[in-house]
């Protein structure tokens, strides 16, 4: 009923494949825009900010940054955190060099060397394929993380071997390092991952994700209509390690405050690839619902029992999120290989119908 | 110029100038080149039967490390302990199968991956629920492996070999002929090699499928014991062994991933070289700990010229 699409007359192959092509996805999507430009800033509490609306934002745009790699142009790879430390670090690098750049800029900027590097590691994935290929980005996570550690020129030779983020000023507004506060850093964010969820529709929507989705279904098939797979691949690698690269830079600058090497290890890729998976391979919006499950459970795991009265030891938590969180990939790898997002396109398409059956 | 000498002429010169220490070096990389072959060995045996590319082995090892010291702890002798491990490997792999495997049969490959990873998971966290995180001892002396040193003198230089060393050597390849008798030799062993040159062909001649499946899980869960025997008695048993055991995927693609010589080659070649490099290169001119990534970065040169890994299946595609 509340989606019907009766009256909603296509007549041009254009109108078929335009962004919305139902009304009420676009009015749906106005209302979570609005709730997240409006609402949610008018009512989050500090809490709530720190722990489910930041972190949501940042691992959500990783997770599309991994998902345009993997779930788009096939090529699994096992090195997101390693690249999300390169954004870090270039971000930080490029505030402390020069102190008057405007943060979304650098932030932007730090992206390019991320892309950089994730193009150099992508290099093999023109020999190598499948596993290899996903045991070959092992070795960017692990040559990264350590080169964190040992190149003291990207902390600034200080004594902890840790960054630590400035103040920054914008507009006269603190938006980073300890002055900053979360509303200010929720709309730094949510401002970036909405322009950068706006172009990664539309590449996907477009011939370079036309490209992609030619190379994942088979390359040799691919290269036989007169792809050039190495171009392809190229571009896959470097559009989400740049994603991928903001995202690191936004999850030490607006949320972490502080970071070290091993914050970019490989649990971090991990997790960011468990979002995608429980969200949805090669879909944009799964990445948000992989994003707010992933970051929501352990928060649920924390408070829930709390209300019953029941108290659990917070390293239990801990291990028992890890086992839920297992135990939910492997449900929905039986389940829904396609994750959240699939089921969110059958309740649509029961809505459609809806109140009858066929 | 300065820089070429320290890369190209001194490490040379440090080794021949002290043989028995690059005699020493060489045999630490080759115990542990050993248990990287192990653990490889168990993926191996893992992909060719199914082609499940198992992330948990890595875990595995930890879990049986974990249970058997676990077991001994709650007051069962050492032996008994070792027997009920196996039981749990066992149950494991029969329950991996009946729950994971069995309704993913017909997935893409990478589908079969991810679910390992969450296997993985679920093993991470239920073992720091059961066991705790913190680090162990391994029960070696209770199992009967020896303690101390044997001393050699080498171009009239000094080498100390441990005593547990030389018997995880001496395990391992006991184990690995084992291992190659059962899969070349008995009738179980070769359903398994059939299955994995052929999986329909395989079924079609009536071998099962699922038995199969559970039987290289628990021979995957045995080599995981043995290798969490071997490395628990070296370096304790606690979750850091899991990232150590994750050595054994640039060892497999080295290696190949189908090929058991393979592994064991690429994890020998591995642990010396990557011994060497540290010591040798790494420390004097990088700052040490290369060991975290050298391995992964010499299996992606090897890769570039040879995609298929030095023992690896030709890839012939077709549209």
């Amino acid at each position: 009923m509340l989606y019907r699409t009766a009256g909603q007359f296509k007549t041009s192959y254009r109108a078929d494949q335009a962004l919305f092509p139902l009304r009420q996805d676009a009015i749906l999507l106005g209302v979570i825009l609005a709730l997240a430009w409006v609402v949610f800033p008018l009512t989050a509490s500090e809490f709530a900010y720190q722990t489910l609306l930041i972190p949501v934002l940042i691992y959500a745009l990783a997770a599309l940054g991994l998902n345009l790699l993997t779930g788009y142009a096939g090529q699994l790879s096992l090195g997101t955190g390693a690249f999300m430390g390169v954004g870090a670090y270039a971000c930080y690098k490029l505030i402390t060099l020069f102190p008057e750049l405007n943060l979304v800029v650098a932030v932007l900027l730090s992206g390019l060397f991320s892309a950089g590097v994730g193009v150099l590691f992508g290099l093999p994935s023109l020999r190598i394929k499948g596993f290899y290929l996903a045991i070959a980005t092992l070795a960017a996570q692990f040559f990264l993380v350590w080169l964190f550690e040992k190149w003291g020129w990207l902390y600034n030779d200080n004594a902890s071997g840790a960054i630590q983020v400035p103040n920054v000023e914008m507009f006269g507004i603190w938006v980073a390092g300890p002055l900053a506060t979360s509303t200010a850093q929720y709309y730094f964010v949510l401002g970036i991952v909405t322009f950068l969820t706006v172009v990664a529709i539309n590449l996907t929507r477009g011939a370079a994700g036309r490209t992609w989705k030619a190379v994942r279904d088979m390359d040799i098939a691919a290269e036989l209509i007169g792809i050039n797979l190495m171009k392809a691949k190229l571009h896959a690698f470097a559009v989400s390690s740049y994603i991928v690269g903001v995202a690191g830079a936004l999850f030490v600058f607006m949320w972490r405050g502080a970071a070290e090497p091993n914050l970019f290890d490989i649990d971090l890729s991990f997790r960011v690839l468990f979002i995608a998976i429980i969200g949805g391979l090669g879909s944009i919006l799964g990445n948000y619902l992989g994003a707010i499950l992933i970051v929501a459970l352990p928060v649920l795991l924390n408070t829930v029992p709390d209300l019953f009265g029941i108290a659990i030891k917070s390293a239990t938590v801990e291990h028992v999120n890890v086992i839920i969180v297992g135990c939910l990939i492997i449900l929905f790898l039986i389940l829904e290989p396609h994750g959240l997002a699939r089921l969110w396109q059958l309740v649509r398409e029961k809505l459609i119908l809806w109140p009858f059956p066929h | 110029m300065e820089l070429l000498q320290r890369i190209l002429v001194r490490p040379f010169a440090e080794m021949f100038g002290a043989p028995d220490f690059l005699m020493q070096v060489i045999w630490e990389g080759l115990v542990s080149g050993i248990l990287y072959a192990l653990i490889a060995l168990g993926f191996v045996l893992i992909f060719r039967a199914s082609r499940i590319f198992n992330f948990a082995q890595g875990i595995m090892v930890v879990f049986a490390a974990l249970t058997l010291v676990g077991l001994h702890a709650m007051g069962l002798p050492a032996w008994v302990a070792f027997a009920g491990t196996l039981a749990v490997m066992f149950g494991l792999a029969v329950a991996i199968e009946r729950l994971v495997l069995r309704p993913l049969i017909g997935q893409p490959d990478i589908v079969l991956f991810m679910a390992t990873i969450g296997i993985t998971l679920i093993l991470v966290g239920s073992g720091e629920i059961i066991f705790g995180g913190e680090n162990k001892v391994m029960i070696a002396r209770e199992l009967g492996i020896p303690s101390g040193s044997v001393e050699l003198n080498p171009f009239g230089g000094f080498m100390l070999l441990e005593a547990r060393d030389i018997t995880v050597v001496a395990g391992a390849v006991a184990m690995v002929l084992g291992l190659l008798a059962f899969l070349n030799y008995s009738r179980m062993g070769r359903a398994i090699r059939a299955l994995g040159d052929d999986h329909q062909a395989a079924v079609s001649v009536g071998i099962s499928l699922s038995a199969i499946w559970v039987l290289v899980w628990f021979v995957a869960g045995i080599i995981a014991l043995m290798t969490g025997i071997a490395w628990g008695s070296r370096a304790g048993v606690s979750f850091a062994l899991e990232i150590i055991a994750l050595k054994a995927l640039p060892v497999l693609m080295l290696g190949g991933l189908e090929s058991i010589t393979g592994a064991i080659v690429g994890g020998l070649l591995i642990g010396v070289l990557e011994k060497l490099f540290e010591i040798y290169w790494g420390q004097p001119l990088l700052g040490g700990s290369t060991e975290a990534w050298f391995a992964y970065v010499l299996a992606l040169i090897v890769l570039l010229f040879r995609p298929q890994g030095l023992f690896g299946e030709r890839i012939i595609e077709r549209v």
